[in-house]
């Protein structure tokens, strides 16, 4: 046996290396997830994105669109958040999950990044995912996990996002073991006048608090 | 199917750090709420091939940039990443950041009065090979002051993320090096627990050191491991 490798914090200066072209951009060929503006002119190596087409993910295209806030309730302005997915059909694209038959997308991978801005603010755009099975014979509600990483932050951060117009959130094995009072937390409104963008926004404290979890 | 190992708390640093300034409005309000795993926690990105086409390929020479030669002390930091039963954990992403031997970050933020060297980014990435490895060439990173408090200074270190083969096993950490009289100054690194701190301190080397051309610096990522008993469903 070993011991695990102890987490330490991303520091301030992660964006000319973590975030990737089109890291936020898990359906398109925008450079949304690069973040240019913080990079040293000049220094902008890792800009070549992988050979996904990602423009032939299939799928209900979705944006996801949020603000982060500290647990004062300031907006955090320079975190990493992660996201990870299962395809439109419920598959995820890692050998572990073996269900031959639910077909894989060859053009979706599921994982993106996204670095908050000056506001807090991030975008993904992606697909809504399909439903995957939870513990015994249940199944879960469409959902996304959320990583959250940046300075301040000594260890990972999770939560998960649940579309707040799946009937299927009533049923869901994970959202059951939240307290009723909080879970409207990890549950992404459509936004107003813009039938395919969920905002989510996270908070580290206060009423509204979002729901970490512990895996 | 089987669910990861718990994480080890103990070795861990906590959320909230007093000592780490930023830690004190940045630490949730609340404790986590502990939920199984369940395949969205025990799947991540993984599997072979899968790096290069989300990201692209490797890139792990940080001396090769560019045209020019860049300045500083060259050295290899080479090892494995494993999991904690000391099984190699394959194709999976190691990313890279780094300041320059002047202790500059190739950042628009960072505010510290030393030099850029146009031929050095500090970014890389490797993709384990089937036995775990990772190797990157790149140069030796300065100490370089930060806001935490009058007069407070980070030792050398290098930052890395290792994805691991699932969502679960995700490690963000830095690197430093042995002997650094500001280690035990540093509030990061001494959130870690005293006892666990020697596992973010990488090992010299002089047997894969290369004569004549750069000092090597070995270090092992430990990821949680495999759970004995299987998941409920
Ligand atoms: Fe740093």
């Amino acid at each position: 046996m070993a011991g695990q490798t102890p987490w330490q914090t991303t520091g301030p200066f992660f964006h000319f290396g973590f975030c990737w072209k089109g890291g936020a951009d898990l359906t398109g060929d925008s450079a949304l997830g690069s973040r240019p503006d913080l990079t040293a002119p000049g220094h902008d190596v890792l800009a070549e994105p992988g050979t996904t087409n990602r423009r032939l993910v299939k799928g209900e295209r979705i944006e996801i669109v949020g603000q982060m806030f500290d647990n004062t309730g300031a907006p955090f302005t320079d975190a990493l958040i992660e996201i990870w997915q299962a395809n439109a059909a419920g598959r995820y694209a890692c050998p572990e999950d073996n269900r031959a038959e639910i077909p894989l997308d060859e053009n979706f991978i599921g994982f993106g990044r996204a670095a908050t801005d000056k506001q807090g603010a991030y975008r993904f755009r992606t697909i809504r995912p399909g439903r995957v099975p939870g513990p015994g014979n249940t199944l879960q509600a469409p959902h996304i996990a959320f990583g959250l990483v940046g300075p301040g932050i000594l260890k990972r951060l999770l939560t998960r996002i649940y579309f707040a117009d799946a009937p299927e959130n009533d049923e869901d094995p994970i959202l059951a073991l939240v307290p009723a009072a909080r879970r409207s937390s990890l549950i992404a409104t459509r936004e107003p006048g813009a039938a395919d963008i969920y905002r989510f926004d996270i908070r580290l404290g206060g009423p509204q608090e979002t729901v970490l979890f512990d895996i | 199917m089987k669910p990861f190992a718990p994480e080890e708390k103990a070795a861990q640093p906590p959320s909230l750090f007093p000592d780490f300034r930023s830690s004190v409005t940045r630490a949730p309000a609340s404790a986590p709420l502990k939920i199984p795993q369940t395949l969205t926690e025990t799947t991540g990105p993984a599997g072979n091939g899968i790096w290069e086409r989300l990201m692209g390929g490797n890139a792990t020479d940080l001396t090769k940039q560019y045209k020019g030669e860049p300045l500083g002390e060259r050295i290899i930091v080479s090892g494995r990443v494993l999991d904690e039963n000391t099984r190699p954990v394959p194709n999976t992403m190691v990313e890279l950041v780094q300041a320059n031997p002047s202790g500059r970050y190739a950042h628009n933020y960072d505010q510290h009065d030393a030099p850029l060297d146009p031929n050095f980014t500090g970014v890389g990435r490797c993709i384990t090979d089937a036995e775990g490895r990772y190797r990157f060439i790149t140069l030796k990173p300065a100490a370089y002051p930060w806001a935490n408090g009058p007069n407070t200074w980070r030792p050398a270190h290098i930052h890395f993320s290792i994805a691991g083969p699932a969502f679960a096993t995700r490690l963000v950490t830095q690197m430093y090096f042995p002997g650094d009289p500001l280690f035990p100054l540093d509030a990061i690194a001494c959130a870690v627990p005293e006892w666990a701190r020697d596992r973010i301190v990488c090992r010299f080397d002089l047997e894969t050191t290369m004569p004549y051309w750069a000092l090597s610096y070995l270090f092992d990522f430990v990821l949680r491991g495999r759970d004995a008993t299987p998941m409920e469903n």
